[in-house]
């Protein structure tokens, strides 16, 4: 236990250091969610329609933008070696470094959300609900995101394989995290249904995504 | 406490680099594995850390903990230091420490053997090539493990870092540890030579 422990804790550390990706994410889905109003113009009905949708996109795009170091920084400096030689099972392994890497990246992009709500026009109630479905989805997110980042750990530049491997696998999240913030905010269906969905996603990726990216790092060691 | 290997044969990328070969190496014992460019040194040690799959034959370490594997019980010093840039020198060796699960030591105590104890505070993007293999050389005395593979280990360090880490050696030996180096230069300790055969 205390080996995942020091794992997670060094992973969120160099994180929050100088050149970590825990800011640049914020920063970037900042940057995104800025530039909507700009395109679509100053159409407030529009823009709260728009909101949870424009949320989402933002916060997957931000959370695959520093997804894809997540096993190639440690697999450049010879770390990932030592972590599949060492007693750890590699499957918990990777399950505590994507636990590390939401912690850094994906939990302040939900504290960014109620600010960024102001941005585009979203009360309190569609805030919060879009804020609550973040929470239950970025785990899907990083989890699956991780099956991708430990298939394209040997590849060098492998960052656009990362995002061409796993946006399609992100959809089902997208759906069910924009319909569960739309059942929120206008209905008809019932903010739990969807909502249920978007939570069973999130709980199987973080049952398949270790066992899938841990199988993937041991067939590609070289 | 043995460790050896019968018959291995590695095959990367489609190419066969080693086949038929045998070693072994007990207790006390170091083997330096020797030869050209290309034979297959580093490849040998990889096999032998569980990092790649050899194509043939088997490795065994008798005498070893049956609840652990080979590579469980083996320290791996490769050509990339696993050093991140963005930590201090003492957080570095404190997450090896507790990630590779050492029993309670003083890693400051493991810093000065290596004549690294005035920069524990320095972030590790700062080390030059020898202090940075240093740093990696005291990782192997802070967590225990009988068996020490070494890739070029003495390379990038100085006349007096090279003698340190024979004492190291010689220490680890002593204790009935097994080191196994890839190595141009000579080891500087008692070891057996395993010539590996020219390239190609």
């Amino acid at each position: 236990m205390s080996a995942l422990s020091a794992l997670i804790r060094r992973d969120i550390r160099i994180a929050l250091r100088v050149g970590g990706g825990a800011l640049i994410g914020v920063l970037f889905f900042l940057t995104v969610t800025v530039l909507m109003p700009f395109a679509v113009g100053p159409d407030l009905a529009l823009l709260s329609r728009l909101g949870p949708a424009i949320l989402w996109l933002g916060a997957l795009l931000a959370s695959l933008l520093t997804l894809d170091r997540l096993f190639t920084a440690d697999h450049e400096d010879g770390s990932l070696d030592l972590i599949v030689m060492s007693r750890t099972p590699l499957e918990l392994a990777c399950a505590a470094k994507a636990l590390a890497h939401w912690l850094a990246a994906g939990l302040p992009l939900i504290v960014a959300t109620p600010v960024l709500g102001l941005l585009l026009n979203l009360d309190g109630t569609a805030t919060l609900a879009v804020a609550l479905t973040l929470l239950a989805g970025t785990p899907a997110l990083t989890f699956t995101g991780m099956i991708g980042a430990a298939l394209a750990v040997t590849l060098h530049r492998g960052g656009l394989l990362l995002a061409v491997l796993v946006l399609p696998l992100s959809i089902p999240v997208l759906i069910f995290g924009v319909a569960a913030s739309q059942a929120a905010i206008s209905g008809p269906v019932s903010f739990g249904t969807p909502f249920s969905i978007l939570c069973a996603l999130s709980l199987i990726s973080l049952v398949i995504g270790p066992f899938a990216a841990a199988a993937s790092l041991r067939h590609g060691l070289d | 406490m043995r460790l050896s290997g019968q018959n291995l044969k590695c095959v990367r990328g489609g190419r066969e680099v080693f086949s038929g070969l045998d070693f072994s190496a007990a207790s006390g014992e170091a083997l330096a594995i020797t030869g050209p460019n290309g034979s297959g040194k580093t490849s040998l040690l990889r096999v032998i850390a569980g990092l790649l799959m050899p194509a043939e034959g088997t490795l065994a370490l008798e005498g070893g903990d049956a609840e652990l594997s080979l590579p469980e019980q083996a320290h791996y010093l490769g050509h990339r230091d696993a050093l991140k840039p963005a930590l201090s020198v003492l957080e570095n060796l404190a997450f090896w420490h507790e990630f590779l699960g050492g029993e309670p030591r003083d890693t400051g105590k493991c810093l000065a053997a290596v004549a690294l104890d005035h920069a524990t505070h320095l972030p590790a993007a700062y080390l030059s090539a020898g202090q940075r293999r240093r740093l990696s050389i005291a990782r192997l005395l802070s967590v225990r493990r009988p068996v020490w593979l070494l890739d070029e280990p003495t390379s990038a360090l100085d006349t007096a870092g090279q003698e340190l880490f024979v004492g190291l050696m010689r220490e680890h030996l002593a204790r009935g540890g097994i080191v196994v180096a890839a190595t141009h230069l000579p080891l500087g300790i008692e070891a057996r030579d395993l010539r590996m055969g020219g390239a190609g």
